[in-house]
């Protein structure tokens, strides 16, 4: 009765008004079990399971483009999105957990790291290297940062529009996406501020299973009343015997693009974020059901919103062209399904993409606070609760100036999503060798970045500044020559340089 | 059967570039394109794969680690 009353859009909006509040409780609550420390402020004191870290990570690397924009894409270019980013990253971010994460979870446990740069600082016995990858890091994080926030704030203003009409005149009726965005960046900056990474780690378990859950519950929705049939099944095949041809294969994908797209979720083994995540697990053996699950929640995630993608390419769900391609997933909600599901499915869109934001804004905060300030104002110089209270600050700072940038509305920070991920894939090498090849040395690490820093710069241009968003380089991603060329740079000029020394050796490669 | 893993590691990546169904338009099931169920069947073979991984593959020297920490438990269930 009461429902009836109220207009979608404010129906889109307490729901997500209470899902946040339920988001912000779990945070705190989790604070009530911090110990005060910096370690367990930055990495919960070595103490996430197996199932934490799963959601966890997996949380992590999924952001808003899981849900509403693999729709889009396969909306766009058809099933062939789903092997270009999700089988790929099924295979490959399982083996950079295997390879990549493990190692450096027993490095950091017997070393004490919280951060990447100590790791590479001490591996490459050189201070001086971790003031060129940091600014590296934080650049390439930075706009990973702004589509989450613009997103955000995109989002809510997209499905509350006409709910107060006199209230927002001026966009619609919808939230603003400036209130919007900020009402996000507080309440992920709460539970950061106070839980920390526990508090990140639960918040991204809940939220994890709130996108998931509420995915395959849209797309059960939608199927049922796309083809106007009978069962789930026949409306299923409706659906799909009316899809046309070119959106069912990948006759209009290179197939060297679609080759080379696979280095893309390389990228996860130089997150910053992901790599603190990897040093709250308890044991080893905590790793080992991320790897095993992580390949099978991206296609419990990804494969209806593909199927849904190119279901609306039909005249069964008759979307119009003035709708683009990343709405597509919320119009057919709003058009099959009501408000009730629309406020659910903009939660879980919502989910996502918080639960990338928050390890984000961790990360940055204790990348600042350990590589900065403690590094370099000495180890014995501030106390437990000191260093503490100077992530929290950062933390504020950061999400404050992210939050600041984001009213400038740069838009073309969209297209710099694939670049990031370029960036950090291009790096892999580097963490690669820093692991596994003895031979690296400084002057190679110092090669190889140099190398990601002038391919980057050089192809990126090329692109027209990421405005070319088909932009290949001789037929393939541009990823892969950056990881050729910071390969290339780091084996030749490692052989051609002293090794490293022989207790360092010892400390890393231990017999 | 470490190398055995590995093998399977390298077959998935070579197995992903499926280009022989690139213009197939079949239906599995009758709503399934084929290129769709082929990687999710990539998708479901990655989880075996890596099930098999961390069954033969884990480091040695890790389980060693596990034995030593578990006598001298340091963190504790978040």
């Amino acid at each position: 009765m009461m429902l009836a009353t109220i207009n979608g859009g404010a129906i889109v909006l307490i729901i997500i008004s209470v899902y946040l509040a339920m988001l912000l409780g779990l945070g705190l609550f989790s604070a009530r079990l911090f110990r005060g420390t910096s370690k367990d402020y930055m990495v919960a004191s070595h103490s996430i399971g197996p199932f934490l870290l799963l959601m966890s990570l997996f949380g992590t690397t999924m952001t808003a483009f899981a849900l509403v924009g693999s729709t889009g894409e396969s909306y766009k270019e058809g099933v062939g999105v789903y092997g270009m980013l999700a089988s790929s990253s099924g295979i490959i971010h399982s083996l950079c957990f295997f390879l990549i994460g493990v190692k450096l979870w027993k490095l950091g446990r017997a070393n004490g790291y919280t951060t990447q740069v100590q790791f590479f600082r001490d591996r490459l016995e050189s201070d001086r290297f971790g003031l060129l990858l940091f600014p590296v890091l934080v650049g390439l994080v930075i706009p990973y940062l702004l589509i989450g926030v613009l997103a955000a704030g995109t989002v809510i203003n997209g499905v509350t529009r006409g709910a107060f009409p006199e209230l927002f005149a001026e966009t619609a009726g919808g939230a603003p996406p400036w209130l919007a965005s900020l009402v996000i960046c507080c309440v992920v900056l709460l539970y950061v501020f106070f839980g920390g990474m526990r508090g990140t780690a639960w918040a991204n378990a809940f939220q994890t299973m709130v996108f998931m859950v509420l995915g395959l519950v849209t797309f059960y929705m939608i199927a049922t009343k796309l083809g106007g049939q009978d069962t789930f099944l026949a409306n299923m095949r409706e659906a799909s015997q009316a899809v046309d041809k070119e959106y069912m294969t990948r006759s209009h994908i290179p197939k060297l693009k679609f080759l080379t797209y696979m280095f893309v979720p390389l990228s996860v083994a130089m997150f910053p974020h992901l790599f603190q995540h990897w040093l709250t697990a308890k044991s080893a053996s905590s790793f080992k059901l991320p790897v095993v699950a992580h390949p099978l929640f991206i296609m419990v995630v990804w494969a209806p919103c593909v199927l849904i993608g190119i279901w609306a390419t039909t005249d069964l769900a008759s979307v119009p062209d003035a709708v683009p391609a990343n709405a597509v997933l919320p119009f057919l909600v709003k058009k099959l399904a009501g408000p009730v599901l629309g406020g659910l499915l903009t939660a879980g869109i919502l989910a996502a993409i918080m639960s990338s934001l928050d390890s984000q804004f961790l990360c940055l905060g204790t990348i600042f606070t350990e590589d900065i300030v403690v590094h370099y104002g000495g180890e014995n110089r501030f106390s437990e609760k000191q260093i503490v209270l100077m992530a929290r600050l950062f933390i504020v700072a950061i999400v404050a100036l992210t939050y600041l940038f984001s009213l400038f509305e740069p838009r073309r920070v969209f297209t710099m999503g694939v670049w990031c991920f370029s960036g950090f894939s291009a790096l892999f090498p580097l963490v690669l060798a820093a692991l596994y090849w003895r031979r690296l040395t400084l002057a190679g690490a110092y090669a190889s970045v140099v190398a990601v820093i002038i391919s980057w710069t050089l192809l990126f241009r090329d692109s027209q500044f990421g405005k070319d968003a088909n932009y290949d380089f001789l037929g393939m991603m541009p990823v892969a020559t950056m990881i050729t060329c910071s390969a290339v740079a780091l084996v030749v000029v490692s052989l051609l340089t002293k090794p490293p020394s022989e207790a360092t050796l010892r400390k890393f490669f231990p017999e | 059967m470490k190398y055995v893993v590995w093998g399977l590691v390298v077959l998935l990546i070579v197995l992903h570039q499926d280009n022989w169904l690139w213009d197939n338009d079949t239906l599995v099931f009758g709503f399934l394109p084929i290129t769709l169920a082929f990687h999710m069947g990539i998708s479901l073979a990655a989880g075996i794969t890596w099930f098999l991984a961390v069954k033969f593959a884990w480091p040695s020297e890790l389980h060693i680690d596990e034995e030593q920490s578990s006598s001298n438990p340091e963190g504790g269930d978040a």
